[in-house]
């Protein structure tokens, strides 16, 4: 779905439907404490740097994105003036580049919001109400996954014409409606394994209100899956505005997008030209933000199933012979470590404090 | 049942990850299989019996390591070899073939997506490849019936078996090549009870149809009287006592075992009242000085805080080994823990348990071997190798 | 075969659910679309009947009740009858998305099998060497499956077309026509489809690689894997012990997978100017052609669905568990 960026959600990635969450033992809501994993630290960098991007880059940038009244028939190199070069119209790539952020992350934080909305109210309600209402809820969720969104924006966006195009928050909310399913899905499996846990059935037992449970003890334990399946849905929103510009459906000013420099590159053939400070720096940065939000994701999903990370063995190792020893083990074959003063390293040798005792005699 | 050594795991230490957050699963254990014997591994839930087996085999997950100690496996009298000095393909070749796997939950342990017959032969395919397919068949059918199952479950898939047809299936497939060693983690213990003594009986009788020797775990202590010709007992990673079963059952030497025993209703004999033990096992991490076990003993006393007892002989035959202070000769043990043991004359003495070697006394000592290569202190093989239980 | 006779039924409800969309979406939405087309079409004088038939397909200017103009329009979907093409009038939608559709589905089809087949095999071995160097490939395929699949067509282009020669830049062959099925023609083929298919393999692989290498890291923890290690099984045949469980939750995962490559190919064929649906739904956009816009709609659900159902019967092979009746 997150049209044109490769972000498919195979099983496996995300949140393993049933599977325990650390931290949902208890009803009380807690904190999540984000390890400190450094694909979360690149991922929360990186996205900090886009976000101070989109919001000062208007300010700062050298042009404006428009025509700047230069005259040469072709795209320019970049040069002092013009650091990225310019278009085939004279445009100043870094401004559009600067500009051209903010619009996007404005529909995908949008999107986000409003789908992971949609996929809270529908996941957990089929998954605590389970029988004819998960029934239901389940297969709307399915044929919305399964409906390829791209064809289907088209035609939305088609019949409702540019102006509909250019409004941010009604491409937001219409991208939110093809991208909600796979998380109410995620949520529905995580509702449906929470609700048969101890304490949700004593808080059942003692009469406790529906929602009263649903908001006290289920969505707290939730929350990982929430904010995985929300960047999830901003990545794909990112994706899906970029393709519906490249598409040329997004009209060019004044909503400028990395997108929609990529439509003007490839509509004035830039690839075959060889322009290439033209769609690189654009295509990159929608590379980029996508990245930082994958590796976030990762890092929700390691926190989520820590067996999926990467060294197996605590980080606190000795020497960095063992470390590697460690780190590098085989399938099946049990590293064996002893470490006997002067002795060798895999010697059959008892350890070094034992003490031989008597014998039977 | 000879008494020549089979497996002979020396002073093994195990831990999980690495560094000072390590857990120490399995301290200095020493544990020997002779030929076609039945050992019992019993222990309380997390005190290292899986860790042991499974390190010992190499088989052992991530973030497992083995920090010390040795295993042998000797393949046929007068040959070794070291497992824990062994490669994947020298390994390769003794899995199965020489130790072979039983674990608690059989669905767990068939691949849910290939048949029965491919399971039952892909180890024949691998270790004897000069078997033609209907060699491979015929003996799939053979050792299916062997376990009491028809033959025409071959082609069905495991989740199309009952719990007792899968762990017989399991079964089957551990004897495929006719290893000496089957290595059985809790067999029985996801199966109702009478399944489970079904199972029992048909492997005692296969056990005496093929002679392997058996390394059997449970905490069911009650199971291993049945069908265990020695007893060892784990506890927080240590080997605390072992025996033969029948002594170990009548006249426990270790307080520990004593516990254990009365966790259990009695099978046989008048009912005492259940005690059990008191508060619960240790962490790994930060162990108790001295005794592991002196929080929860309650005959401990001054010594056991400090000092660790190590693992000796107790009483006159050599074949009893408990390592508790009481049975080393500071001051007199409590009457529990000084019960007459039975009749030791009897044949079944030499089956004796974790006996770990053969001592100027008892039974006839193995063939004599050449020290093996490269380690020269194995020419003390004939003391008892006690070791002090070293307590980080 | 429950569960194929179920999932059957799933899709049929999916594909009128479709059908329904394409049927209200120009009702629900302000506009005349079919003074649009018009306008459009001007000068080719449209018949009475096109107009009319027109106006019953979007619901203008038309008396009939909203329910006998869907039954129309179920009876014109079914007849295969899409409506004609306004930006290559008179051409019908159906003409136009013919032509399309094999290159799109030989293109799309063998690309997204090989990425599969690529992906989850890597994938496996990465989750198998798990701490050795490999494990750097997961950051570089982070990047890829983040990257607009049309980017990275750009960069093919640049790079093996322009640059370096090695292939052409665009378009499905060097022949404008279709000739005839002969050895020349189809290698040209081929050889013209060597490198967006490349850009989509590049492109959706790292989605297969990254699904696999966790689903894979979950099963070697699995019993039975450990079992095979412990029967002394060669390597290999442990590998593909836990690979042959591990692969079912990515072709389970392919019908969410699939939404998400066709899209993204689409937009690859564009780059290329292929002459697959992606280009012919980026000329639909470019040309407000709505009629088109709609059939290849339906066309693309149709086809995704389609891939779903063999992904289904794929999966019920693989997993004997599905198979067991009642
Ligand atoms: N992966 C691991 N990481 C850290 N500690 C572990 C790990 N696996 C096991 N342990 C610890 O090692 C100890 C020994 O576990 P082991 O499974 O060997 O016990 P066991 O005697 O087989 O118990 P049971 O009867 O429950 O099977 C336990 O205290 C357990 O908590
Ligand atoms: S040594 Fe002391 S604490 Fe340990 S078992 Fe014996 S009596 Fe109890
Ligand atoms: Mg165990």
């Amino acid at each position: 779905m997150a049209l044109g960026i490769g972000t498919e959600p195979t099983a496996g990635s995300g949140a393993m439907p049933g599977g325990s969450l650390p931290g949902t033992a208890r009803s009380r809501p807690r904190a999540v404490r984000l390890p400190r994993s450094p694909k979360i630290l690149a991922g929360l960098a990186m996205l900090a740097f886009f976000l101070l991007w989109s919001i000062i880059g208007p300010f700062v940038a050298p042009y404006s994105p428009n025509n700047i009244g230069l005259n040469s028939p072709v795209p320019l190199p970049p040069s002092a003036a013009h650091w990225l070069g310019t278009t085939n119209i004279q445009q100043d790539v870094f401004s559009q580049l600067l500009v051209g952020g903010g619009a996007m992350l404005l529909v995908a934080v949008v999107a986000g919001v409003i789908a992971t909305a949609l996929s809270v109210i529908v996941g957990v309600t089929a998954g605590y109400l389970g029988g004819l209402a998960d029934d239901l809820l389940s297969m709307l969720a399915n044929i919305f996954l399964v409906m390829p969104a791209l064809p289907l924006l088209v035609i939305l966006f088609g019949f409702l014409g540019k102006s509909g195009s250019n409004d941010v928050f009604l491409i937001g909310f219409i991208i939110s409606i093809t991208g909600w399913a796979w998380g109410a899905r995620v949520l529905r499996a995580q509702t449906l394994s929470l609700r048969n846990r101890d304490y949700v059935d004593s808080a059942r037992i003692i009469g406790e209100r529906a929602w009263r449970i649903i908001f006290a003890e289920i969505l707290p334990n939730l929350t990982p899956i929430v904010a995985s399946s929300f960047l999830f849905t901003v990545l794909y929103a990112v994706g899906t505005y970029s393709a519906m510009a490249f598409l040329g459906m997004v009209t060019l000013p004044p909503n400028w997008s990395w997108g929609s420099m990529l439509f003007q590159a490839a509509t004035n053939n830039a690839e075959l030209s060889g322009y290439w400070w033209w769609y690189i720096p654009p295509g990159l940065l929608i590379a980029l933000l996508g990245t930082s939000l994958v590796l976030l994701n990762f890092g929700i999903d390691e926190f989520i199933n820590p067996r999926l990370r990467a060294a197996g063995l605590s980080r606190r190792t000795g020497s960095r012979r063992q470390a590697r020893a460690l780190r590098s083990q085989q399938f099946a074959l049990t590293p064996v470590l002893i470490e006997a003063a002067g002795a060798a390293a895999t010697g059959p040798a008892p350890t070094g404090g034992s003490v031989r005792a008597g014998g039977p005699a | 049942m000879s008494g020549d050594r089979l497996l002979e795991i020396r002073g093994l230490c195990v831990d999980y990850g690495h560094g000072p957050d390590a857990v120490h699963a399995v301290t200095d254990a020493d544990v020997v299989l002779h030929r076609g014997e039945v050992l019992g591994l019993a222990g309380e839930s997390g005190s290292g019996k899986s860790t042991l087996v499974m390190a010992a085999t190499r088989l052992l997950r991530p973030p497992g390591v083995i920090t010390g100690g040795a295993v042998r496996l000797y393949p046929a009298v007068g040959t070794e070899v070291d497992l824990l000095e062994a490669d994947y393909d020298v390994l390769r070749v003794l899995r199965w073939s020489q130790v072979s796997l039983v674990l608690q939950s059989a669905m767990n342990a068939l691949n849910p997506v290939m048949t029965i017959r491919v399971q039952l032969t892909d180890a024949l395919a691998a270790h004897q490849p000069h078997l033609s397919r209907q060699d491979r068949h015929a003996r799939a059918v053979e050792l299916l019936e062997m376990v009491g199952i028809n033959s025409d479950r071959l082609s069905s898939h495991p989740h199309e078996l009952s719990g007792g047809m899968r762990q017989r299936v399991m079964i089957a497939m551990a004897l495929a090549l006719q290893p000496q060693v089957v290595i059985m983690d809790e067999p029985t213990t996801a199966l109702d009870v009478v399944t489970q003594r079904e199972i029992l009986e048909e492997l005692k009788d296969l056990r005496d149809q093929l002679g392997f020797a058996i390394l059997f775990i449970t905490h069911d202590l009650s199971l291993l009287i049945e069908i265990a010709d020695a007893i060892a007992v784990m506890y927080a990673g240590r080997l605390v006592e072992r025996a033969p079963a029948s002594a170990l059952f009548r006249a426990p030497r270790h307080p520990y075992t004593l516990g254990l025993l009365s966790s259990f209703p009695p099978l046989h004999g008048p009912r005492t009242p259940m005690t059990g033990i008191p508060g619960s096992p240790p962490d790994l991490r930060a162990l108790p000085s001295g005794c592991v076990f002196h929080p929860r003993c309650r005959f401990a006393f001054d010594k056991c805080a400090v000092q660790a007892p190590p693992l000796a002989v107790v009483g006159a035959s050599n074949d009893r080994l408990a390592a508790c202070w009481l049975q080393l000769g500071d001051g007199p043990a409590p009457a529990e823990l000084a019960l007459r043991e039975p009749d030791l004359t009897e044949p079944t003495a030499s089956a004796n348990g974790t006996q770990t070697s053969s001592g100027p006394t008892g039974r006839p000592a193995p063939t004599e071997r050449p020290a093996p290569t490269g380690v020269p202190e194995r020419a003390a093989d004939h003391e008892e190798p006690v070791q002090q239980g070293s307590t980080a | 075969m429950r569960v194929i006779a179920r999932r059957l039924f799933f899709y049929a409800v999916t594909a009128a659910i479709a059908v329904t969309i394409d049927f209200f979406i120009p009702r629900l939405i302000p506009g005349n679309p079919v003074q649009a087309i018009l306008s459009k079409i001007q000068g080719q004088l449209p018949s009475k009947a096109t107009i009319h038939a027109l106006d019953l397909q979007f619901g203008v200017n038309t008396t009939a009740s909203l329910w006998s103009q869907y039954t129309h329009y179920w009876n014109n979907v079914l007849h295969g009858n899409l409506g004609v093409s306004t930006m290559s009038y008179p051409d019908s939608v159906g003409s136009l998305i013919r032509a399309a559709l094999p290159y799109t589905l030989g293109l799309v089809g063998v690309a997204t099998l090989i990425s599969f087949v690529l992906g989850t095999a890597i994938g496996a071995i990465v989750a198998w060497k798990r701490g050795s160097w490999l494990d750097n490939l997961l950051p570089v395929v982070t990047f890829f499956q983040a990257a607009p699949y049309f980017f990275l067509a750009f960069v093919a282009v640049n790079l093996f077309a322009i640059k370096l020669g090695w292939f052409p830049s665009e378009r499905a062959s060097n022949v404008a026509d279709f000739p005839a099925f002969t050895w020349t023609y189809i290698s040209d083929v081929l050889y013209h489809a060597i490198l967006p298919a490349l850009t989509i393999v590049i492109a959706s692989a790292a989605g297969w690689i990254v699904g696999m290498r966790n689903v894979m890291v979950t099963t070697m923890d699995e019993d039975y894997v450990l079992i095979a290690a412990a029967k002394g099984l060669s390597k290999r045949r442990v590998i593909w012990y836990a690979a042959r469980n591990a692969i079912l939750p990515s072709v389970s995962g392919f019908s969410l997978a699939i939404g998400f490559i066709v899209s993204g190919s689409l937009l690859t064929e564009i780059v290329f100017s292929y002459p697959g649906l992606g280009n012919l739904l980026l000329q639909a956009v470019s040309n407000n052609d709505y009629q088109l816009m709609q059939g290849l709609f339906l066309i693309i659900t149709f086809a995704v669905l389609a891939a779903n159902l063999i992904a289904d019967f794929v999966y019920v092979f693989l997993d004997p568990r599905t198979r067991q009746e009642a």
